[in-house]
């Protein structure tokens, strides 16, 4: 897959990655029915990560990040996100809900709601903000993805790639510590795929941590500081993106690579 | 091969469309006559509509509203001409709108003001619910208006003073909403100006009052009925601090249960003996005509939509015996016609009740045909529920919404919105089954219409009365359907 060139060079100096522990996953395991789908995942991130999963579809990349949110859940092992544990417990789902953002392949915007109202839905009745409060900050998050002026209109009045800017917007407006990406931009041309990478550059700048399913490698080239090679439900091999690339060690990853770049 | 580089040097400018194309010419040619075939069956339509029109129309314009009999329309129409005897209309018609209810020829008052003033505050009540353009401030001025015409029509001393001022009220309150023009009222509001009280709290205490105004007696019984919901309020409130939210449910149902079955006519009675204000009553069997369909009809619709939606979202629920339940209950309902179920409770009903309970005939058929509404609707909205991408769920649950308010925020108003023209079918379907009680006995038009062909002055009379009824019938029906098409429109948001 050609990448896209993004115009903004990004300062890598300024991506510090502290060692503080944000997500920790030990020794999971998920099934669909009888099909064993996650198998022994162990994956530490730490806060201010950018982690970039690839892998051929089926290999479970998404399933993974879907767990951290709880969309899905594992039957073995553990995952704490921010110190929470991810049990059958409602309250702790919803803690770590709202401390971890998540952007779909589709968007999934509310259709029936305005892009202001997007964004204001959840601060206002989780978080149970003033609408006021949760109006401008909405505002200064669309100022962010380069849209105010979409503030009032309907999701379906709007481009692909500004749709899924008002989708990290909305996460943004939940004040997260954590985004997860799946697959954002598989679903856009690739004009708009720009204009949602560069946005996602710039979170990063912002020392967000972030977990990123793609098939974007010059994304995953620029900005990420690890790239996970997933392949049929396990981590085969991950690395620093510039060993990745250049030295796959894996006869699978060497694989995946010789096809996609 | 010849040269096939090509450079556009300049973009074409826009052009008007040709004179034929457009206007009335345009669209005949387009939409009429827009091939030999075409012209031909246009015209032969043309003609039998023509000829339709002939046959039906000197029959509908006959001048026989005043004939007292059939014998009389005959000699006002002359013989050998087949005509519309529109007397039986202009003589009955009381009857078809309001049934047997006291109209002051059996001895005490014409009782008929209260059908209509409940009539008119249903639409006062339905305003603030359906149509989001009424403002609050005309709200307010519909419902002093009606309760002032109300006053004005009771007369007496006090009924006269009460309503001149109640229509004061409303012509005052109008006439600052036409005064001030919007940013004047929003500097108000700025400025901490008190907005009017919402009008959805009417339309929250009608229920309670439509009841009183038909059927009459102690003003103390629906007001007790009322207190039954605020006491389960406050029941739960108290239990869900102490006990958690579901048991607080539980007890706050059984609580209320309680109140209305052992205590609420105690209460009615002692307050009564206190405080007496009442109307008089009428009885359920004096209720008839479209009145009879209308209540009916209203109460079926209004109670099946939440119904429904709660037996939609039952029948998706994971818990085991919450969802074979509503899978039981509305497969059984939509397997038994409503006929049956009407039978059950004018015939059976009464001999599992213990001997002496008295239910009233029209609240059992109330229950039922709610219940076979409910039923009908809970598919229809699980219809919407199914339409609705994963992604919407999926999308609430990672902002960390709870299921209620992913419900109601995100997937109800969109999953409602799918099903309206679903949901306004079955509240067209539902009000014209309520002509089917008149199997059970129930003097619904339907009812009253062979009563009065058994009458000697009209027997036999059939077109007039049936084309009464079905007109009646139609404007309702096609009000509601011409409301759900604007309300599509209202709340379409993907392309505007």
């Amino acid at each position: 897959m050609s990448s896209i060139t993004l115009d903004h060079q990004i300062d890598r100096s300024k991506l510090a990655v502290s060692d503080e522990v944000a997500i920790e996953i030990r020794n999971m395991n998920k099934w669909y029915g009888s099909f064993h789908v996650l198998r022994d995942i162990d994956l530490t991130v730490y806060q201010g990560e950018r982690i970039v999963i690839a892998g051929p579809s089926g290999s479970g990349k998404s399933t993974l990040i879907r767990c951290i949110n709880r969309l899905e859940e594992h039957q073995e092992g553990q995952i704490i996100v921010d110190g929470t544990e991810l049990t059958s417990d409602l309250k702790n789902v919803d803690k770590v809900r709202s401390e971890v953002g998540m952007v779909f392949q589709h968007f999934n915007l509310f259709p029936h709601l305005t892009i202001l109202e997007n964004c204001t839905l959840a601060p206002i009745w989780v978080r149970k903000e003033p609408r006021k409060e949760a109006e401008e900050r909405a505002m200064h998050f669309l100022e962010k993805v380069k849209i105010p002026e979409q503030a009032h209109k309907y999701p379906g009045m709007l481009s692909g790639g500004q749709q899924q800017r008002v989708a990290i917007a909305r996460s943004l407006c939940m004040m997260p510590r954590i985004m997860l990406f799946d697959e954002p931009t598989s679903a856009l041309d690739p004009e708009m795929i720009k204009e949602v990478l560069e946005t996602m550059v710039e979170l990063a700048e912002e020392g967000m941590t972030m977990l990123c399913v793609t098939h974007e490698m010059g994304f995953a080239k620029e900005v990420a500081n690890r790239v996970i090679f997933m392949d049929a439900g396990q981590i085969v091999e991950q690395n620093e993106p510039e060993e990745f690339f250049n030295n796959p060690q894996s006869e699978r990853t060497k694989l995946f690579l010789s096809q996609i770049l | 091969m010849s040269d096939m580089s090509y450079v556009r040097s300049e973009m074409l400018p826009e052009r008007a469309p040709p004179a034929s194309s457009v206007g009335l010419v345009g669209w005949m040619r387009a939409n009429l006559f827009s091939g030999a075939v075409n012209s031909i069956l246009t015209i032969a339509s043309l003609v039998l509509i023509y000829m339709v029109l002939a046959a039906i129309l000197p029959w509908i314009f006959s001048p026989t509203w005043n004939g007292t009999s059939q014998n009389e329309c005959r000699e006002i129409v002359g013989s050998g001409h087949h005509a519309a005897c529109w007397g039986v209309i202009n003589d009955r018609w009381e009857q078809l709108l309001f049934g047997f209810y006291p109209n002051g020829s059996e001895g005490g008052a014409d009782q008929r003001w209260r059908p209509i003033v409940a009539f008119a505050l249903l639409f006062v009540a339905v305003t603030p619910v359906l149509f989001s353009m009424i403002s609050r401030r005309m709200n307010w001025v519909l419902l002093l208006a009606v309760l002032g015409l109300t006053g004005l029509y009771l007369g007496g001393a006090v009924g006269l003073i009460l309503g001149l001022a109640l229509l004061g009220a409303a012509a005052f309150v109008g006439f600052k909403a036409l005064s001030t023009d919007k940013e004047a009222r929003a500097a108000e509001i700025e400025a901490g100006a008190k907005r009017l009280p919402n009008p959805l709290i009417f339309s929250a205490i009608y229920p309670f009052i439509a009841p009183w105004l038909l059927w009459g007696g102690t003003v103390w019984l629906p007001i007790a009925a009322a207190l039954g919901f605020v006491i389960g309020y406050y029941a739960f409130v108290f239990i869900a601090r102490a006990l958690g939210s579901l048991v607080g449910i539980i007890g706050a149902v059984v609580i209320a249960i309680v109140w209305w079955l052992f205590l609420t006519s105690g209460f009615a009675n002692l307050m009564d003996s206190i405080l007496p204000i009442s109307l008089e009553a009428v009885e359920s069997r004096k209720f008839g005509g479209f009145m009879l369909s209308i209540t009916i009809g209203v109460v079926a619709i209004a109670c099946s939509l939440p119904i429904g939606i709660v037996l939609a979202l039952g029948r998706q629920s994971d818990l085991m015996i919450v969802k074979a339940l509503c899978v039981g209950f509305i497969e059984f309902i939509r397997g038994v016609p409503l006929i049956t179920l009407l039978f059950v409770a004018s015939t059976l009903l009464n001999i599992f009740m213990p001997p002496g309970t008295n239910f009233d005939i029209i609240l059992r058929v109330l229950i039922m045909v709610t219940l076979f509404a409910s039923a009908y609707m809970a598919e229809t909205i699980r219809g919407g529920l199914a339409a609705l991408p994963r992604g919407q769920y999926e999308a609430a649950d990672a902002l960390g919404l709870d299921y209620w308010k992913a419900q109601r925020l995100i997937i109800m108003p969109q999953a409602l919105k799918i099903s309206i023209p679903g949901i306004v079918s079955n509240f067209i379907g539902v009000f014209k089954d309520t002509t089917l009680v008149s199997i059970i006995g129930l003097l619904d038009p339907l009812g009253l219409s062979n009563a009065i062909r058994a009458d000697q002055a009209w027997n036999g009379l059939v077109w007039e009365l049936y084309g009464f009824i079905a007109l009646l019938f139609f404007v309702f029906c096609f009000s509601m359907s011409r409301y759900s098409m604007y309300l599509e429109r209202r709340l379409r948001t993907d392309h505007r």
